[in-house]
């Protein structure tokens, strides 16, 4: 019979020895492991980026349910394990489920601390340390109003960004004179506060927390000077203390944490302990690395291996994009030690290395990090840099072979020199599964060897590794760049315009270190609409890189004239408005008009200089522009449904121009269009579209994903929903998601068959809140994208006035007035 | 020979933009480029006749908004392998100003 393994507790630490475990022996024991958290596996430490929008929980799943399936293991979730026998070696859950072991692991993590300060119960006031937290926290930030973040360590700044992210005003209260003054000396925490004020983000040192205010619920933070915020929630992120109450109740032996030796054993032969709950050498730890050293000692104990723990040095890094910031070591200040320190105050650069005998004791980066890694590996080697010590503080470009080739400082990096500090993976290991395992790009890097998995601050450093190894055969990412300007695919790049802030086009080409000056014809446009689709209201738009058609609000014909569209909501027109359309005909000599496959008229052939003549004409009747030139919504076709035809089961006709109304102007990566059919004979055409509604007795059927353009292909059905306003706001939510998403030029099916039609659905339909958020987003931004462009320009408000006129007309008698001396 | 005339302000053209200027020899696009060089070439772009400058400028080229022939400011050459190019105006700027050498005109000189 199989030994029995039961795990109480199911955090990273765990998680990581269990992967050893299976990898050295697959059928050593049947694991059951008892989880309080009501889910699977998780990578704690990106709760921030989830906070903050830029992840899902989704995305730093660790363990998913196909892998405790496929490696037999029970996962009871929501299961808090309430009591150790020791005799009988079995535990017990509150719910009563009991399980006997042989061996036992305790991996019961930490608990936050939370002040015990009058008020600190009232509903409102948060913990941050797991998902069930980050939910409360994007559930109370919905309703905007201002959070209050005790604690100005590292989880209280990621809380304070995150909840900034997501639209509150935030204060954080730090009870020390300055920021993270645990990891950071003074002049770095300066700039810390700085760059966190930067992001609107108030900051109140010295700020001692008497009392939480409020009745009900939290309404604000009194201090003990007297002072008062006013606040709608609060996050205290005060600190952690192990969680060691069950295994003290078992009689094992406790300090702060539970006591274990080498080989991670507690006082107890069978009983052992691992992350952060355990007190190793006098020492408790808090960070991920060090609790995978422990993990991987345990593991090999687990099978009777002789691996010993001799306890970690730790570096730090904070989390919240766009502030570089990294710290390991002591730094405190002492006759016997030497400090170096390099300021450079207009890039906004710090450092400083704490030296004693010609070793590095500590090191605090502010502003460029890039050699963490390499100071952090000298700290823990003990390496002496007696020779180095010049141009130390310069970093390793300066010391090692070409201070211009960034690849050289990986190249000069020892085998066992660590890269990933989340994940203990040395730079020898990458190459050799880069090399054996045929890896091509940093995603299957990530999946053989886990370096860059975790926080993902590694990832440049993977990625130099990959160029040092495969030299010319490495594709970053392996995805197409965007154009010959950048390495970047179009993800990335989107992904970095949020997480940096990037939030104009040369920032972007600066951060993202484009090749060229300004870009080309394929990458600016993208940029554009990127920008514009992730900063609705505060990136003012840039004409110059948009396509003409863009540019000037009408579609460039073959002669170089333009033709005019205006839209007609819904496919519906009225007398009034075919009048005004003739008599602009005859006015302006239009050539053509043509009825559109989009159900509305097109005036084809009006000179460029007479377009903001012809729309301010059209403007007087009503008409606005019908972005037909746009990457953006188009057309929303509609049949003529209940109010007429005997099939109709709804008003097609009415929810048709209720959509147009509601998404018009809203740029998008592609042209978007839509059709609401009354009745599922369909005479709308809606199931061919980008968002289709085919109406039905019992109410909506929203379908997406259809084209009949360059490709043929029929809708997919993303629901059935029985009101047109959950049509409209399902519908408006998979357009956010789109804009959100897409990549530039990628029409709604070549983006959902990317992504996965049940990515869609899951978030669009199964994920009310995600739905929300997308929703809210959009008409957020609509507030910015409903102007009509037409109106601007006949108003001579929009855009560059003069785009219309030529700059200059010579006429036959040459030389003109103007003449200059003839240049010989 | 030649015969610069002064055709407008360096302002009155956006920073990575163009206007035209007509000219009974066909019309001129006058580009500006982010760091304010000026160039003058043919309207015309070789593959159908686009007017290029209705095109994105970068760096010192501009991308036709027809068929996204690139096409160089300072040569007036087609990028890439297809060949063909469009003539070039001699462009002085002085005090801001834009003068035009149209003494290069295509017209003129075949007439
Ligand atoms: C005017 C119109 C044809 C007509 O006379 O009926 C038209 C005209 C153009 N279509 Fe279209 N399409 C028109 C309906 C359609 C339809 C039918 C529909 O919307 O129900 C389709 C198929 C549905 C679809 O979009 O999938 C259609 C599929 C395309 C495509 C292929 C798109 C694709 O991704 O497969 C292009 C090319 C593109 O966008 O890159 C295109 C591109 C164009 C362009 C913009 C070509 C261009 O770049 O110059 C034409 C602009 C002419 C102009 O100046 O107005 N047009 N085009 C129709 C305008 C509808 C409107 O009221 O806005
Ligand atoms: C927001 C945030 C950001 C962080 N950022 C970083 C970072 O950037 N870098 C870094 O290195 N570290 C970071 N950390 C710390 C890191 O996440 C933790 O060190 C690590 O996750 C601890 O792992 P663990 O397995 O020891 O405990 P945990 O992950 O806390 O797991 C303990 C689990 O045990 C369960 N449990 C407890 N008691 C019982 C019981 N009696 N019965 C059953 N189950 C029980 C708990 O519900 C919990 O799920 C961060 C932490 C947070 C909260
Ligand atoms: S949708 Fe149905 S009801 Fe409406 S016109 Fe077509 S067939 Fe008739
Ligand atoms: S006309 Fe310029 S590219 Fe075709």
């Amino acid at each position: 019979m199989r030994k029995r393994l039961v795990v109480i507790g199911n955090g990273m630490a765990p998680g990581r020895a269990l992967e050893r475990l299976f990898e050295a022996a697959p059928d050593a024991y049947d694991v059951t492991i008892f989880n309080a958290e009501p889910r699977v596996n998780y990578d704690r430490i990106m709760l921030s980026p989830v906070l903050s929008g830029e992840k899902s929980y989704e995305d730093i799943i660790i363990h998913d349910d196909a892998w405790y399936t496929s490696n037999n293991v029970r996962l009871l979730q929501g299961k808090r394990v309430t009591e150790i026998d020791r005799e009988a070696k079995r535990v017990t859950a509150a719910d009563g489920t009991t399980a006997d072991y042989d061996k036992l692991i305790i991996a019961t993590g930490s608990n936050p601390f939370i002040i015990p300060v009058p008020g600190h119960q009232l509903p409102g006031v948060l913990a941050y340390r797991d998902l069930d937290d980050v939910e409360k926290m994007l559930h109370g930030a919905k309703t905007g109003g201002r959070a209050v973040v005790i604690g100005g360590g590292l989880l209280g700044l990621e809380a304070a960004a995150g909840l900034k992210m997501q639209g509150m005003d935030v204060t954080v209260l730090h009870i020390m004179p300055t920021l993270m003054e645990r990891q950071l000396d003074p002049s770095a925490g300066y700039l810390l506060e700085k760059a966190v004020e930067d992001r609107g983000i108030e900051v109140i040192c010295k700020a001692n927390t008497k009392e939480i205010l409020g009745v009900d619920k939290v309404e604000g933070v009194k201090l003990d000077d007297g002072r008062i915020i006013d606040a709608t929630m609060v996050v205290m992120a005060v600190g952690i203390r192990p969680s060691v109450q069950l295994a003290k109740d078992a009689g094992l032996t406790v300090n702060r944490g539970i006591v274990v030796d080498d080989g991670m054993r507690t006082s107890d032969p069978d009983i052992y302990a691992v992350g952060e709950c355990v007190e190793h050498d006098g020492m408790v730890y808090g960070l991920v690395a060090p609790l995978y050293e422990m993990a991987a000692v345990l593991a090999d104990r687990l099978v009777e291996g002789a691996r010993e723990y001799k306890g970690s040095q730790t570096s730090t890094k904070l989390k919240v994009t766009g502030i570089d910031l990294f710290s390991a070591g002591d730094f405190a200040e002492a006759d016997d030690r030497e400090e170096i320190v390099l300021r450079d105050a207009a890039s906004g650069v710090y450092k400083r290395l704490v030296l004693k005998d010609n070793k590095i004791l500590g090191v605090v980066l502010y502003g460029d990090t890039a050699d963490g890694a390499w100071y952090f590996q000298m700290m823990k080697d003990g390496a002496d840099i007696g020779e180095l010590r010049d141009t130390l503080i310069f970093g390793q470009a300066f010391a090692g072979a070409s201070p211009l080739d960034p690849t050289a400082a990986v190249a000069a990096l020892p085998a066992d020199a660590e890269i990933c500090g989340c994940n203990g993976v040395c730079k020898g290991r990458i190459e050799t599964a880069i090399t054996d395992k045929n890896l091509k790009n940093v995603d299957d890097v990530r999946t053989h060897t886990k370096a860059s998995a975790s926080c993902g601050s590694c990832t440049g450093l993977v990625e130099q590794l990959l160029k040092l190894t495969l030299g010319d055969a490495y594709n970053p990412a392996g995805v197409a760049a965007m154009c010959k300007c950048t390495d970047l695919g179009h993800s990335d790049v989107r992904r970095l315009i949020v997480a940096k802030g990037l939030k104009s086009i040369p920032a972007v080409m600066q951060e993202l270190q484009w090749k060229t000056a300004n870009g080309c014809a394929k990458c600016r446009p993208a940029l554009n609409y990127y920008l514009v689709a992730d900063w609705p209201g505060e990136y003012v738009d840039d004409e110059q890189s948009r396509f003409i058609n863009e540019r000037v609000h009408a579609n460039i014909q073959k002669d170089g004239t333009y033709s005019v569209v205006p839209r007609m909501w819904g496919g519906v027109t009225s007398s009034d408005e075919l009048r005004a359309i003739a008599d602009v005909v005859d006015k302006y000599e239009i050539p053509t008009v043509k009825v559109t496959g989009g159900q509305r008229i097109d005036m084809l052939g009006v000179k460029k200089e007479d377009l903001p003549a012809v729309w301010a004409d059209l403007g007087k009747a009503g008409f606005v522009s019908g972005h037909a030139y746009a990457k953006g919504l188009r057309t929303v076709k509609t049949c003529v449904g209940s109010d007429w035809c005997r099939f109709g089961t709804q008003d097609s006709t009415g929810l048709g121009i209720k959509l147009e109304r509601f998404l018009w102007g809203a740029w998008t990566p592609a042209k978007v269009k839509l059709a609401v059919s009354g009745c599922p004979r369909n005479c709308a055409e809606a199931t061919c579209k980008d968002i289709g509604v085919v109406c039905v007795d019992s109410g909506y059927e929203i379908h997406f994903a259809g084209a009949a353009g360059l490709d043929i292909k029929g809708t997919e059905i993303l629901c059935s929903v029985p009101t047109e306003a959950e049509a409209i706001e399902y519908i408006a939510a998979l357009t956010q998601m789109y804009r959100e998403q897409g990549h530039y030029l990628e029409r709604i099916y070549k983006w959902a068959k990317r992504i996965g039609y049940d990515t869609v659905r899951n978030q669009i339909v199964h994920d009310a809140e995600k739905r929300q958020g997308y929703f809210e987003r959009f008409q957020h931004a609509q507030k910015f994208a409903q102007d009509d462009p037409w109106a601007a320009r006949a108003a001579k408000t929009g855009g560059h006035a003069t785009e219309f006129t030529p700059l200059a007309e010579i006429g036959t008698a040459f030389p003109k007035p103007e003449m200059m001396e003839p240049a010989e | 020979m030649t015969t610069f005339i002064k055709v407008g302000k360096v302002s009155d053209i956006p920073v990575l933009g163009a206007r035209c200027v007509k000219t009974p020899a066909g019309t001129i696009g006058v580009f500006r480029t982010a760091d304010d060089q000026i160039f003058a070439i043919e309207n015309r772009c070789p593959h159908k006749g686009g007017p290029l400058s209705e095109g994105i400028v970068h760096g010192t080229s501009v991308t036709c908004p027809l068929h996204n022939t690139v096409v160089s400011l300072t040569t007036g050459l087609v990028e890439g392998p297809d060949g063909g190019g469009v003539v070039t105006i001699p462009v002085e700027v002085v005090d801001g100003e834009i003068h035009l050498d149209l003494g290069r005109l295509p017209v003129r000189e075949v007439a």
